[in-house]
């Protein structure tokens, strides 16, 4: 069990040289590596700039890259041989304190900044980081194989093309007709599942304007990689006259989702059942 | 030996063996199919649209599987033994290459034939990743229809998922957790013998899914797509559920073997890491595999029975099935993993002739991944629209396990320190492991975080993660270990240099193939779909070509093992790498009931540099080959 007696008296002052090295360098390194990933590769981190969430995710994955990237450079190739040592309770202390450090600083900040505005990810019914102010109230339906958009403040029409104005705090009402999709808007950085008999809610704040592609990233059946469709995000008097034109257009159309009054009074009613001449597929 | 040539091939053929099996097994089906339409018209499934007798398919599929162990002579011992014979413990143990195809008793047979019967899958599993990333090749669908394309994903994640969950402990820990703990058998020799033809039997089943028209859910089977799809989603259910029961009993023998049967000696702090890394997974599958055997059972009845577990207009829940799930399934990739982590610390110490750095830390981060690993499910559903207070729970746990996971990477790093390494072949595999499972982890940090896991979630980039935990994490072990034991296994050693050659070209196109999923993922290309975006094409030809390449690898590997095992037969030494590991004092191959004489031991096996190996194995032992 013993290790080497030679060379037992000098190792613990060795071992924490090493250690703070180790660290020393890793702080170094990460310091270095984050602005540079952020100038090189900056504008290919996702999901981009499109809005508010999408350019904090932005944020959380270039500074995740530039602190984990020094870790696998700084793993250590081996020396020549030695002694058979059993054991070094320092260097355990060292190495639980250190990954035990960097764990809670990650979840710690991936919790504030869950806790900001939810992220764009799906929160459920009862969102938990809501932001302030008014928002835009869009419910997503999903099914086999489309996404369809009910706007409630237009008269509930629902439109097969997701038009958002810019600049404005969006409330996603995500549901399904059938199975289980996922709404990803890839450049609002938005994600939430579509469950049937659920309404998952997700904020997102755009900004500025332009497209956005939205993919269903939940297997959903046959035509699940065939469902996709583009997104606009347009400023406020475009989206005034898309919204008066919409109401003509749609308006004849029988819509998925019945009338709030109908649902028992619940803006976000669930409990649709597809009629049989309106199923896809 | 004389004796049984003496017997015709037919008289031989006649008696309870592997064809029996599947010439009952057939008839079972049958008995099942005809059957179950005696009793039930074509299902009315909620969504109405299904024209199959579906009970047919599992009254078919489970008749079949009790014809096929009424053939393999599973009934024989308990029928007898309500006849009034007295019991026995072991069974059908001489004889020659006949043993390998039925009912064997003998630990190192089983171990043997899960070698095989694994590798049969894994080879089908591989093939049709290479038809997806044939698919990927362009953007738009080409080579296979998407219903056809659905069904090969999901084979191939259900092949790889379900069969190689046994990929360590069905061939390695069978083979050799008798020999490491001083035992000549397993506790429950029959179940053990059961585990592995159950095994295979379901493995028969999912490919035979391909006739009633696949299924398109993946591995994970998420209803109520599930509820909704065709015959071949039922040949997914008796799959996963026969893995299940598979797994249960796996688990449940490896325990009750490992805290019953130690020689004397044998003390907690001198089992081999093995054997912990064993323990830690048995006790996950024993506890996991059952929900998913529930789970399966509940959608089974929706299917047949119109009940309503997963389908929310009828009272049912989406929810229910994806957290019934994934309790099952992330321990799941942990029963995966940990026998990973224990291979690698098994063999480090003897390439690097040092003793086992921090015995007691490594112990405790096996234990401790397999228990963090139960806690962390939700992690899965994080955009599904759980509940949202629980999510920086789940981020917590999640990250946490990466602290267990880290004593695994200090044990073996310190292990390597100032160690003389030897870079043989199951070594290079294992450090391999290091480089592999570090990426793995660290996008699996990009994953657990809430934020971060909006954009990477679904994505290309979480199936690069689970391939660089699960198969550069397992296959690359699994390979290791095979380098490693399989010259103890049969006799005979495997050709150095092709395992060279498979290691380089399998961990270079690993890489080129796993790594640029991470960029594809973070451009937006959802899992499992037949089209994506134009630009990515060129990242998809890169990893198309380079999957092929790691088919070849695979190959190369499978040339070395027939022609090593068939053609070449070079007699292995008995310690080919001056191991002080137990199994490795005995002769290649070990002899039929292991030690003449139960070891007493004295030490761990890891006293490298400390002086002789200890004389565990009591002199008069058998020399040589059987």
């Amino acid at each position: 069990m013993a290790a080497e007696p030679n060379a037992a008296p000098a190792r613990p002052s060795d071992t924490t040289n090493h250690g703070m090295r180790v660290v020393v360098a890793w702080l170094v390194l990460s310091a270095i590596a984050t602005p540079l990933v952020a100038i090189f590769v900056g504008h290919l981190i996702p999901p981009g700039n499109a809005s508010t969430q999408g350019t904090e995710q932005v944020f959380d994955n270039t500074w995740m890259l530039g602190i984990l990237t020094p870790v696998i450079c700084a793993v250590p190739g081996a020396v020549v041989d030695g002694p058979p040592l059993r054991n070094d309770s320092q260097i355990q202390v060292l190495w639980i304190v250190i990954t035990s450090t960097m764990v809670l600083f990650l979840a710690g900040f991936g919790t504030y900044e869950l806790l900001q505005n939810g992220a764009g990810g799906g929160q459920g019914p009862n969102p938990i980081a809501v932001p302030t102010g008014p928002k835009l109230q869009v419910q997503v339906i999903g099914q086999q194989w489309q996404f369809t958009y009910r706007y409630p403040s237009l008269g509930n029409i629902e439109s097969n093309q997701l038009v958002l104005p810019a600049d404005t705090d969006v409330e996603l009402h995500v549901t399904s007709l059938d199975v289980i999709h996922s709404f990803w808007a890839y450049e609002l950085g938005v994600k939430a599942d579509a469950n049937p008999g659920t309404d998952n809610v997700a904020f997102v704040r755009t900004k500025g304007t332009g497209t956005f592609h939205v993919r269903c990233a939940e297997l959903c059946g046959l035509w699940h990689g065939y469902m996709y469709n583009n997104g606009r995000v347009v400023d406020s008097a475009q989206f005034k006259s898309w919204a008066s034109q919409a109401k003509k257009i749609y308006a004849s159309i029988k819509p998925y989702m019945d009338k709030p009054e109908a649902q028992g009074g619940a803006p976000f009613g669930h409990t649709y059942l597809p009629a049989p001449e309106r199923r896809a597929g | 030996m004389t004796d049984v040539v003496a017997v015709p091939l037919w008289r031989r053929l006649l008696g309870f063996n592997l064809l029996t099996g599947a010439v009952l097994g057939v008839v079972g089906w049958y008995v099942g199919w005809f059957g179950a339409h005696a009793i039930s018209g074509p299902s009315i499934g909620y969504f109405g649209d299904t024209e199959y007798n579906q009970l047919s398919i599992y009254l078919a599929y489970i008749g079949g599987v009790v014809g096929f162990l009424v053939g393999l002579g599973f009934f024989n011992y308990p029928l007898a033994r309500l006849r009034g014979y007295p019991p026995s413990l072991r069974e059908k143990e001489g004889g020659g290459i006949g043993r390998y195809f039925g009912l064997c008793t003998d630990h190192k047979v089983v171990g043997i034939q899960y070698l095989w019967g694994i590798g049969l899958f894994f080879f089908i599993g591989g093939l049709n990743a290479m038809l997806i990333r044939t698919e990927l090749l362009r953007p738009s669908h080409q080579v296979f229809p998407a219903g056809t394309y659905l069904t090969i994903v999901g084979l191939h994640g259900t092949m790889m998922m379900g069969i190689m969950s046994s990929g360590i402990l069905g061939p390695f820990a069978n083979y050799l957790i008798p020999i490491m703990i001083g035992a000549r058998r397993m506790a429950f020799p029959r179940i053990e013998a059961l585990t592995f033809w159950l095994l295979m039997a379901a493995g028969a089943i999912l490919t035979t899914s391909v006739f009633f028209g696949g299924f398109p859910t993946g591995w994970t089977g998420y209803a109520p797509l599930q509820s909704q799809a065709n015959a071949g989603m039922d040949n997914y259910i008796l799959f996963f559920a026969l893995v299940g029961i598979s797994m249960t009993l796996l688990g449940l023998n490896m325990i009750a073997t490992i805290l019953t049967m130690r020689a004397p000696g044998l003390t907690w702090t001198r089992l081999p890491i093995f054997v912990w890394g064993v323990l830690s997974t048995a006790v996950l599958m024993v506890l996991a595999a059952p929900v998913l055997v529930a789970t399966l059972a509940m959608g089974a009845l929706d299917r047949t029975a119109q009940t309503s577990f997963f389908i929310a207009a009828a009272g049912g829940s989406s929810y229910l099935y994806q957290n019934l799930f994934w309790v099952f399934g992330h321990p799941e990739v942990y029963i995966l993993a940990l026998p990973g982590f224990a291979i690698v610390l098994e063999l480090l110490p003897v390439f690097s002739r040092k003793p086992l750095w921090g015995y007691r830390l490594s112990v405790a981060g096996l234990l401790g991944v397999s228990l963090l690993s139960w806690f962390v499910w939700q992690h899965h559903l994080f955009v599904s629209g759980i509940n949202g207070d629980l999510r920086p729970f789940y981020m917590l746990s999640t990250e946490l396990i990466s602290i267990p996971t880290g004593f695994t990477f200090l044990c073996g790093m310190m292990t390597l320190w100032r160690g003389n390494i030897r870079f043989t072949v199951p070594m290079l595999f294992c450090l391999a492991w290091f480089f592999n499972f570090l990426i793995g982890g660290l996008s699996g940090v990009f994953l657990s975080d809430v934020p971060s896991d909006v954009t990477t979630h679904g994505s290309f980039f979480s199936m690069a993660h689970f391939h660089y935990t699960i198969m550069g994490g397992l296959i690359f072990t699994f390979f290791a270990a095979i380098y490693y034991w399989v010259p103890k296994m049969t006799g005979w050693q495997l050709n150095q240099r092709l395992g060279k050659i498979h290691f380089w070209t399998m961990f270079i196109f690993f890489n080129s193939t796993f790594f640029p999923l991470f960029i594809a993922g973070f451009e937006g290309q959802p899992r499992r779909v037949v089209t994506y975006a134009h630009h990515l094409q060129f990242l998809n030809d890169w990893v198309s070509i380079s999957a092929f390449c790691l088919g070849i690898s695979m190959l190369i590997f499978l040339f070395n093992l027939v022609w090593s095992l068939a053609f070449a037969k070079k007699p292995a030494e008995a310690n080919p790498w001056s191991s002080r590991s137990i199994e490795f004092q005995l002769p290649s191959p070990v002899p039929v009931h292991n030690f003449d004489r139960i070891p007493v031991f004295s030490s761990d096996p890891y006293g490298y540099g400390e002086g002789p190996v200890p004389s565990w194995v009591p002199a008069g032992q058998p020399a040589g080959r059987e």
